[in-house]
């Protein structure tokens, strides 16, 4: 090594490491404890969950929270089946929407020449420090002009655009040489498989950066249900959830709002885990310029 | 010229289902705030022009927003995004300096909290900062004598904003912490190396001469995140305390004075020019650090 310290990006363990593993090891355990408590917490039965003084871990792990948690539904009229079924579509149809209209519009912002191409990219960009619970209010008016409140759509239309979404895909198809592009316009080929062809295939790291952004809010998601829809048949399992931790008391609520919220994160976190190498893929282009 | 206007109609094609979705759920809404922010609204009849009216309460009359509301929002957002930004950047720096492999868990680790979100996480933050002796915190500190009697966390003015910054910073590391993750991992070693041969000293001089400036536009990005973020954590003391107003108004930051103006109060107009003045807020501080960055 030409000069002294450690380098950037190591390939292998060595001692000088020592003291960032100091610093940042206790921050990550102490990060990541409020996460084993939801997994402890889930699994405690109702005696532990009362237990003084309390205890952090469990000793006799028990399945009743979850069970509780189905029974609850039960009363309420609407199998738990139901919302989760709610949640999952709602899921699936805005995320294969949002990744469909922020590709397409992507690779037009990124390769294409039009009218107000760079008005639009600024804007978005702004749009990216878009607070949508600040205009709650003129969301909720817009819904209800629009009809479909009380609907599936109510649950999906708000979501689909995605500024930070459209703005990652944007930068990713700027890495994509213009030469590539030109040639298969010399080819013969037509903006639409151009997209499909050339474009989708190679921006998939992208594609699952926005998808798993897309997945957190929509999934996570109770505004749409606790303001544009009233019909319990169509709202979203997180919503689901939100109402009876609400209504349950405090410590025996804590077992059935701790199985819950895990219900809530593993899939966050298996997502996660498996696109995390894309994710990073795609956040080395994410810098505004 | 047939092909050509074939051209021109494939862009507007492929931006138009954005687009659509853009104006009407994140253009249109901010402009109907803009237009009602003028306006007397309570949701019943229509809208009434009341000029500037809403402004001039807020700026004259409303004693909340500016004895604790606006103060409270300045105090969690200087602490929650300066101190989350500039934590975020200095765990990815040391992340970077590790092998990949305890990188990846150590980032996971990190970046988890920010993937827990809702009600359902507030109620396990509740039993852990229970203001009687059944709360996680409370027993501990009993346990070892550290204090005599519980400790209202959630519910006493004095408390509730410490405990709303700490869940939030916990949260923070998001999408701006793996972005920034990602910038410093880009920089290419062969520039330190020349920076060490030009007489580069530590470590400090490392970061501010060579990676800050080879990372300014991951670094802008982290900033706009953490400006988001921030702003858009604004419920989190309304969830803890699980009122609105929060206690003696302890933890109430702008969000929540809008909705207890525009949904609680059916006051739609002065709410939406608190949505106004919030957006604006957003805006110059994006702007400020836009223009920090780019010089």
């Amino acid at each position: 090594m030409s000069y002294f310290g450690t380098k950037i990006n190591p390939k292998y363990y060595h001692k000088s490491q020592i003291k960032f593993y100091l610093f940042v090891l206790p921050l990550a355990i102490f990060m990541v404890l409020p996460i084993i408590y939801i997994f402890v917490t889930a699994f405690k039965p109702i005696d532990e969950l009362f237990a003084f003084p309390p205890r952090f871990y469990v000793v006799n792990p028990t399945l009743d929270n979850f069970r509780d948690l189905a029974d609850m539904t039960e009363g309420s009229g609407l199998p738990m089946g139901r919302y989760i079924l709610n949640s999952i579509l709602i899921t699936f149809f805005v995320l294969a929407l949002s990744l469909l209209f922020s590709t397409m519009a992507g690779f037009a912002l990124s390769k294409k020449k039009f009218k107000g191409k760079s008005l639009l990219f600024e804007i978005n960009t702004l749009a990216i420090m878009f607070v949508p619970i600040a205009v709650t209010i003129p969301r909720f008016l817009i819904i209800s002009e629009l009809g479909i409140i009380n609907t599936f759509m109510a649950h999906i239309l708000p979501l689909l655009a995605v500024p930070v979404g459209l703005f990652l895909v944007k930068q990713f198809i700027d890495q994509i040489p213009n030469e590539l592009i030109e040639a298969a316009y010399v080819d013969g080929a037509n903006d639409f498989y151009i997209y499909l062809k050339i474009i989708v295939p190679l921006i998939k790291p992208a594609v699952a950066t926005v998808a798993i952004l897309a997945f957190q809010s929509t999934w996570n998601n109770v505004e749409t249900s606790a303001l544009f829809v009233n019909n319990a048949e169509l709202k979203t399992f997180a919503f689901y959830l939100t109402t009876f931790v609400t209504q349950s008391n405090s410590i025996a609520g804590a077992g059935i709002a701790a199985a819950s919220s895990m219900i809530m994160f593993l899939p966050n976190l298996i997502i996660f885990i498996f696109l995390q190498g894309k994710i990073m893929n795609t956040m080395a282009h994410s810098g505004i310029k | 010229m047939l092909n050509r206007i074939k051209k021109i109609n494939s862009a507007y094609l492929f931006i138009l289902p954005y687009s659509t979705m853009f104006l009407v759920f994140i253009v249109l809404p901010v402009f109907i705030a803009f237009l009602l922010s003028f306006t007397y609204f309570n949701a019943v009849e229509a809208p009434k022009f009341n000029n500037v009216q809403n402004y001039i309460f807020i700026l004259t009359q409303d004693k909340v927003f500016m004895q604790t509301v606006l103060p409270n929002t300045i105090k969690f957002s200087l602490i929650v995004g300066p101190g989350g930004y500039i934590l975020s950047f200095l765990l990815a720096w040391i992340l970077a300096q590790v092998p990949h492999k305890s990188r990846t868990v150590l980032a996971l680790m990190i970046y988890s909290p920010s993937m827990t979100a809702g009600v359902a996480i507030t109620v396990l933050w509740q039993v852990i900062f229970s203001g009687d002796e059944n709360g996680l915190i409370n027993g501990f500190l009993l346990n070892y004598n550290l204090i005599g009697e519980p400790i209202q966390w959630l519910q006493s003015p004095d408390h509730l904003m410490k405990v709303m910054i700490i869940v939030s910073l916990w949260s923070s590391m998001g999408v701006g912490f793996l972005a920034m993750l990602a910038g410093v991992l880009n920089i290419n070693n062969e520039v330190y190396e020349a920076a060490y041969i030009d007489g580069l000293r530590n470590k400090f001089q490392e970061i501010f001469y060579i990676t800050i400036p080879s990372m300014k536009p991951q670094m802008l990005f982290g900033a706009v995140m953490s400006i988001v973020g921030t702003f858009s954590a604004g419920a989190i003391g309304v969830q803890l305390s699980g009122a609105n107003p929060t206690p003696q108004n302890a933890g109430q930051l702008i969000i929540n004075h809008i909705e207890d103006y525009g949904i609680l109060r059916s006051e739609m107009g002065l709410a939406a020019a608190f949505s106004v003045v919030l957006l604006l807020i957003i805006y110059g501080i994006s702007k400020y650090v836009n223009r920090a960055f780019s010089e």
